[in-house]
């Protein structure tokens, strides 16, 4: 995983609420073996006709959206399915950041892992940013994930909050299987110890 | 005496190996279910790391998402795999390589035990109260039915299971969820949930564990409890238990991993340890009346916009907030519905009855009950599809089968199937399908399709009616 400290982009904004995994990644496109090729599909049924044909008015098709890195959306993005495929997907169309009001509980667990920094802010600040970005689409935000700040061009600075361990571990892009594995002789010892009534 | 704890929090601390200063506590799995559409990555990522699987003996490998529910061709096992595309069959021949490999128990496609993986662990008595099941699919919450801690997780950390038999977790907090009263005939286990759902909201759960008690969860069977625990993720929840009684023991003894003799006495002492303690405190907590529920039926696009069968649709002027108004209009124009009418007698094309959500035998039982003697309307695709390959038997052993077909039905193989589409099973874009499973997303069902979720009671209802129907108009006198 690649270390993240700052991220400086464009901020394209999704507001709606409730985004879940099968628009993020229809299931259609979870029959793969590997990680690789999935941006082609991200928000596949908003993003194509059915030929094919790229809509000209979803976000992800309009020319400025290229190469956005930081998505701005509403409550409980990626709720639904427990699928990776969906941080893959958006890390693969080049985003490093989802900045909502709230977060599908694995969704965060799964971005976390790949690099994708879900930044949750309270209503006020949102209202706020959805705001700056209804007055000013597109416009440069900077996320400072060791400061734990959001700054946008009216030079305003929004603080969010990240566990110690997850800013750890995207800052110095460690995976977090090298911690757990660390532990291997504590897990022995708890087999040994627990679960004497547990049988399968 | 420590202080009182929750059923949740008991099972936490059973499982906790370790607990370091600014980390998450790390978490000992005890059953890590894995299936063929979430589990590639996470053995070919193992591989090259060049680890290994550490407790082959605690992971069980099942084929659901991708298999065909259509008959073999010829009677064998590629003969059903002949309907897959090359993509599935590639994903279901990887699971069973790696599964050989490393020494884990599989229910290939071939196996008389093959199914969806929250119907088989559980019938196969590996699913016990007090344990922590994971798996990379979200609907795993349907396993605290038992009173387990059973939650989904994404491929990374299927992979952190594999190599390591722990997950790192920070701790949720818990939310008590109280259902008392007694329900009315026509109304299921499958309408509470909804109801609840529709009450809390989709995100109502995030950061919790629920704990469903009350009496009227009391009066559950399994089956019931984990129509409720299934479905607790489309509320957001990491997971949802139920503490284990007597209903649960009975369900599990005998089931051939279940404990036996001596650990079964061993086991029986634990389980019955978990249940929640009188004075625990609980994070939050919400109630509501199973006595003044009706049967239930979604409008929307996700699985909280549901309404009773006799109830209309809201319309902007229910909500305060400008995002919830926008997501219904959103909403109401992707299904082709206007706000404030009635969803009763809107035509139906296909209906589907399966899913880890309503794919067991009670449920197709119930099903039966109504379409027994009388015929699917005309134009409307039935889809039954059991759970797993024993529910398909038992369901045969009592004629279920012939119910359906003379009905008009299609009876079919265990998967997956329609509720996530993957398989060839599917709805063609603008058809409207009234379905058993869990989710009413865009999409979910196939491109374009418009899904209302529903119990089997009220979907039988549908399949013989053609439109949507309030099953309680149906049961005769």
């Amino acid at each position: 995983m690649e270390p993240i400290k700052t991220i400086t982009s464009r901020a394209i904004s999704l507001p709606l609420d409730d985004i879940d995994t099968d628009q993020i990644i229809p299931a259609r496109f979870l029959k793969v073996t590997d990680k690789a090729g999935l941006a082609a599909n991200l928000f596949s049924d908003w993003r194509y006709n059915a030929d094919g044909s790229p809509k000209p008015e979803f976000l992800l098709n309009q020319p400025d959206a290229q190469g956005a890195h930081i998505l701005f959306t509403g409550n409980n993005f990626g709720c639904g399915s427990s699928r990776e495929h969906a941080p893959w997907a958006l890390t693969g169309f080049g985003f490093n950041a989802v900045v909502a009001l709230s977060f599908g509980d694995i969704f965060r667990n799964n971005s976390l892992k790949n690099g994708l920094l879900p930044i949750q802010v309270d209503g006020a600040t949102h209202q706020r940013l959805k705001d700056l970005l209804d007055e000013i689409p597109r416009a440069e935000w900077t996320i400072d994930l060791e400061a734990q700040t959001l700054k946008t061009p009216d030079g305003e600075s929004v603080h969010f909050e990240i566990d110690a361990f997850s800013k750890t571990c995207l800052v110095q892009g460690n995976d977090e299987l090298g911690y757990l594995m660390s532990f291997a002789d504590q897990v022995k010892e708890y087999e040994v110890s627990h679960h004497k009534g547990v049988t399968i | 005496m420590g202080s009182p704890l929750t059923l949740f929090q008991k099972v936490w601390n059973e499982h906790l190996v370790t607990q370091q200063p600014g980390a998450p506590a790390i978490l000992f799995i005890d059953l890590h279910l894995v299936h063929e559409v979430t589990s590639p990555q996470a053995f070919t990522s193992l591989r090259s790391r060049g680890l290994i699987v550490r407790r082959p003996d605690r992971t069980i490998a099942t084929v659901d998402h991708g298999v065909p529910t259509l008959p073999s061709k010829d009677g064998t096992v590629e003969g059903r795999l002949a309907w897959a595309d090359d993509l599935s069959r590639k994903q279901i021949a990887q699971l069973e390589d790696n599964a050989k490999t490393y020494g884990i128990r599989a229910y290939g496609p071939a196996s008389s035990n093959n199914g969806i993986v929250h119907v088989i662990a559980p019938e196969l008595g590996f699913t016990q109260p007090g344990m922590t099941i994971v798996c990379g699919d979200s609907h795993t919450s349907t396993h605290g039915a038992f009173g387990a801690l059973a939650f989904g997780i994404g491929t990374s950390e299927v992979e952190h299971v594999l190599a390591s038999q722990c997950l790192l977790q920070h701790k949720p907090k818990t939310m008590e969820v109280r259902i008392d009263g007694k329900l009315s005939k026509g109304v299921t286990a499958k309408d509470i949930i909804l109801a609840l759902i529709a009450k809390i909201g989709v995100g109502g759960g995030i950061g919790y564990v629920l704990e469903y008690c009350g009496s009227a969860i009391r009066a559950l069977s399994m089956e019931e409890r984990m129509t409720i625990c299934n479905m607790s993720i489309e509320a957001g929840a990491r997971a949802g238990m139920i503490a284990p009684d007597k209903v649960t023991y009975d369900y599990i003894k005998g089931r051939e991993y279940a404990p036996k003799g001596a650990d079964w006495d061993k086991s029986l002492a634990y389980w019955k340890s978990l249940p929640t303690d009188v004075g625990a405190v609980y994070d939050h907590s919400v109630t509501l009346d199973a006595s003044s529920l009706e049967p239930m039926v979604t409008f929307g696009t996700n699985p909280g916009m549901g309404i009773p069968v006799s109830g209309k649709i809201p319309t902007t002027a229910a909500f305060n907030d400008e995002n919830q108004k926008a997501g219904l209009e959103k909403s109401l124009a992707y299904m082709g519905l206007e706000a404030g009418s009635s969803l009763l007698g809107h035509p139906i094309n296909v209906v589907f009855i399966g899913s880890c959500t309503n794919g067991r035998l009670s449920d197709l039982r119930e099903a039966a009950s109504i379409m027994r003697g009388r015929k699917v309307a005309p134009g409307v695709r039935t889809l039954v599809v059991p759970g797993s390959q024993q529910v398909k038997r038992q369901a045969e052993a009592e004629g279920l089968d012939q119910v359906f077909k003379a009905a008009g039905a299609e009876w079919r193989e265990a998967g997956c199937s329609m509720c996530i589409a993957m398989n060839g099973d599917q709805i063609a874009p603008g058809e409207y399908a009234v379905s058993t499973s869990n989710r009413n997303f865009e999409g979910r069902q196939g491109k374009g399709g418009r899904t209302f979720l529903a119990s089997p009671l009220t979907a039988a209802a549908v399949a013989v009616t053609g439109c949507v129907t309030d099953v309680r108009t149906m049961f005769e006198s």
